[in-house]
Parts: C-alpha cells; structure tokens; sequence
C-alpha cells in the first residue's frame, strides 16, 4: 500500500496514524507539497484530479479521500475500528467522518494561512473552526454522559482519527484549545493509546512517573 | 536596524511577484523588464537588494556592509536545500534563540535530535569573533543527527550568529568526516512578534531524495513552531531578570549581550521598560 504523504500535513497524518493503530506497514511516498507544489504537478494530478493529497494506491484501488482511508485501511487490519455495527454506532461514526471534513476547511484553513501563507479569509476560517470545535466539545460531553469517551464508542473508531488531527494541531491557525476541556481529555486518550504516532506539533505524551508509595498506615 | 540585510523570498518563487513585508512595511518582490530582482516599498521607493544562499534579501535602509559570507555555499559537492517559507508568531529574535539552544532537543526533538535519558549539555565555548557570536565545541548525543545518519552518534556543532536575525549552524557531517553540514536559518521580521522563518542547507548527501531533506528539517522547525509561539514574554529580554539562564545557554546570554551591544532592540524589549 503506497501513500503520497506530506509530513506536515494533518490528513496525511491520519492515515499514517490508522496504520500505526492497525499495523499495516505503508511504503511512503513523500511528496513536495510546500515549498514545491508537487500535488499539482501532472504525475499527481493524474492520480488525483482534484490536486490534493494524501493519496493512497493499492493495486488498482486509488483513494483520495482521506475518510475512505481510514475505513480501507480499519476494514482490512482493524474491523474493530469501524464500530459495532449497530444501526446507531455505524450512523455515529458516519456522521462524524462527514463532520471532519469541516475540521479540514476550516481549522486546516487556518493552520495554512498562518503557517504556510496560503490565501484565505483567516477571521472567518477561525470563526468557522471555532464553531466545529464547540460542536464536537459538547458531542463528546454527551458521549460522557452516555459512558463514552470516545466519538461513536466508548473505544476509539475511525471517526476519532478522521476528527483528532485537525483539532489537536488548531493552535496552529491561531485558535487554542484551552476552553475545551472534553476535547483535551479525548485528545490525551488518543495520545495515550497502544501504537499512536506523532507529528510535528503533536507531542506524544510524557511517560508518567510512577506515584511515590504512601507509607503503611497513613492517611 | 534597518540598514540590516533581511531575507524577504526565494528566488526560486518570485516569477508572479511576491507580497510580503519588512518590520511593518509592505514590500513588493518581483523581477524587472530587464530580469533583474526589484524590491519596492509601498511607498514606491526601489529597495537595495541581494540574491544570495538561493534567498532575495532586501533592506529597508541602505547597508553599510555586503551580507554575510557563507564560504561552504560555494564548495563544490555540496546540494542546497531550499526548505521554504514558514511563518511562527513569535519575536524574530526568539527564533533564532531557539535555534541556537541545545538543551531542549530530548524533548521537543525527541529520538531524532535527542532522547532521555541523553539530555547533558556538556561544556562549550562561546566567544566573539570578528563581530559575530560563535559557539564552539558543543557536542551531544543524538539518535537521528541528519537524514544520512544511520544510527545514534554523538554530534559535533559549531553555531555561528553573523546578522540579528540569522544563524548558520555547523554540524558534524555523518558520510563525509571532517566536513560540516551547513544548516542556515534566516529569518525576515514582519513584525515584533511575527516571523517569516527560510531554513536553508549546505549538506554533503548524494543519496537521500531532495524532498526527503525537505521534510525532515520541516519536522525538525515544526516541533519547534508550537513552543515559539508559546514563549512569554513574546519579545526577547535583553536584560537578565525576567529569566534565569543555565551554563547550558552560554550562547543565548551571548546572543543577547551582542544584541544589547549593537543596540538591536526590534523584538527585544529591556526589563526596565
């Protein structure tokens, strides 16, 4: 399985993230998104029409949306991925894939035009990623009422990949992540599982220093 | 501090023009009928400029000195590697300070620049020559020094201060011993707090692809970028007080002494004030 990947680019980043979860083993491509522009040139373009990256190829199978990704890639290593398959859990994880691609225009927006210097309107892609973030914050406070930490299950599925990178790396255009705080415990529970991957400006999380053993008898 | 030379594009990039800025000023860069590089104010005045190191530099005062040599640019055998533009909200002199620090490449460059439980400094010198701040000696163990190193090795480092805003640092250079790889960072003040950042390399490596190089020294500035824009305060304390340096940051209190001394206070601010 061979993905153009751009180490900078968060939805490229999702689906080196799935596999890592499922452990698939991906031949990398990468490609010179910036400063060289190289997902317009004719030899993606022919790939992929649209000019955008990533782009995964296997076989005859070429994906250019990320989402379609992340489910090829939990349908063949990691069906747990997918969730139950409940009526409500497979509608759940639908609807937050769909949601993603806010995430993208809006917080990826941003994070280009404050980082990379692509064109765009900064106010409102922030004022438009602001918005998608106050609505995944109280999707997951419901899904803690429920008993859930995660998007669609109370174990993590595609949909909080699809979700996660855009969110986390949203300091990056300029919008922080400080009044979320259900957003920074799903972050840190995805930071915190078995295989997870970083990219730049995703830290991994510090190993925890064991606690200091309280003495026989103390309160 | 306006007479200083600033990097405002690469040259490689400026064929449809290219907007930008200088320290608040909005400038204009593009090439002329003539295919000559024309740097233009807002205000209409043609501007001094050099291209030099695959960059177009640009001032806008009038240079009193040509800008800084970099003798390995022009050494056979080596391949450039134009990295590209990255913006970071933060004083211009914080990212070169960063630049030039050690001590936080286990943790914010963890296992590629360093790794725990690998984080002493050890002893290095600093000193002045011909008017530019240089560390020498810095030595420190890093599990993945450049693209071309194979395995963990203990990385010699030479840095070099030869303009406020820019560093060129000299590092151990993995195929081909008692060479440096040249990492340059140039960095164009668009504002106090706000950076156009142009890393830029000299390395001795036939064999990694150029977009690997590309990608890797992106990492490396990207780990960075989150922690720059985080720094308080955001402009860059000449004084000591507002902050305690440690022997490892032997270069930065050097850095910030020559600043003081050559009264370059653009994104610097005194602990007075």
């Amino acid at each position: 399985m061979k993905l153009y990947d751009y180490v900078l680019s968060p939805s490229c980043y999702k689906v080196r993230l799935m596999a890592a979860l499922t452990g698939v083993k991906l031949e990398i491509r990468p490609v010179d998104f910036h400063p060289g522009a190289e997902h317009r040139s004719p030899e993606l373009m022919a790939l992929n029409p649209a000019g955008s990256i990533p782009i995964l190829e296997d076989d005859d199978l070429i994906l250019t949306e990320s989402a379609a990704m992340l489910v090829y890639l939990a349908a063949q290593a990691g069906p747990e991925w997918l969730g139950s398959g409940t009526p409500e859990q497979t509608a759940r994880v639908q609807q937050w894939l769909s949601f993603s691609h806010r995430l993208t225009a809006s917080l990826g927006g941003a994070r280009l035009h404050e980082m990379l210097l692509r064109p765009g309107d900064i106010a409102k892609l922030q004022a438009q990623g602001i918005a998608a973030l106050r609505e995944l914050e109280s999707g997951l406070v419901e899904q803690g009422l429920r008993g859930m930490r995660f998007l669609a299950s109370d174990r993590p599925t595609v949909a909080d990949i699809a979700c996660f990178p855009y969110v986390a790396l949203a300091p990056d255009g300029g919008v922080p992540l400080d009044p979320y705080p259900g957003i920074r415990l799903w972050s840190r529970a995805i930071r915190g599982l078995e295989h997870f991957i970083e990219m730049p400006g995703i830290h991994r999380l510090h190993e925890l220093k064991s606690e200091p053993d309280a003495e026989p008898g103390e309160a | 501090m306006i007479d200083e030379w600033y990097p405002v594009g690469l040259f490689g990039q400026i064929e449809n023009g290219w907007k930008t800025a200088l320290m608040g000023e909005p400038i204009e860069v593009a090439f002329d009928p003539g295919r000559e590089v024309k740097v233009t104010s807002e205000d209409g005045r043609t501007l001094p400029v050099c291209v030099r190191y695959g960059h177009v530099w640009s001032s806008l005062g009038k240079p009193r000195k040509d800008l800084f040599a970099i003798p390995e640019a022009d050494q056979p055998g080596r391949r450039f590697v134009e990295v590209g533009v990255v913006r970071v909200r933060c004083s211009p002199l914080r990212a070169v300070e960063n630049f030039l620090d050690i001590a936080h490449f286990p943790f914010v460059h963890t296992d590629i620049l360093g790794a725990e439980p690998h984080t002493e400094v050890h002893d290095y010198k600093v000193e002045i020559r011909q008017d530019e701040v240089w560390a020498t000696q810095v030595k420190f163990y890093q599990p993945q020094a450049a693209k071309s190193a194979a395995g963990g090795i203990t990385t010699e480092y030479m840095y070099r201060v030869p303009a406020p805003t820019c560093s060129v640092l000299y590092k151990t250079c993995p195929p081909r011993p008692g060479e440096w790889d040249v990492i340059a960072l140039f960095v164009q003040p668009l504002a106090e707090d706000l950076c156009d950042v142009w890393p830029w390399m000299a390395l001795f490596d036939d064999v990694t692809p150029m977009t690997d190089l590309i990608h890797f020294q992106q990492t490396i500035f990207l780990q960075d970028r989150s922690i720059l824009e985080n720094q308080i305060p955001r402009l860059l304390p000449l004084d000591p007080g507002m902050e305690i340096p440690t022997r490892a940051d032997l270069t930065s209190v050097a850095y910030r002494r020559w600043l003081k001394r050559h009264n370059y206070k653009y994104g610097a601010q005194l602990v007075a004030q």
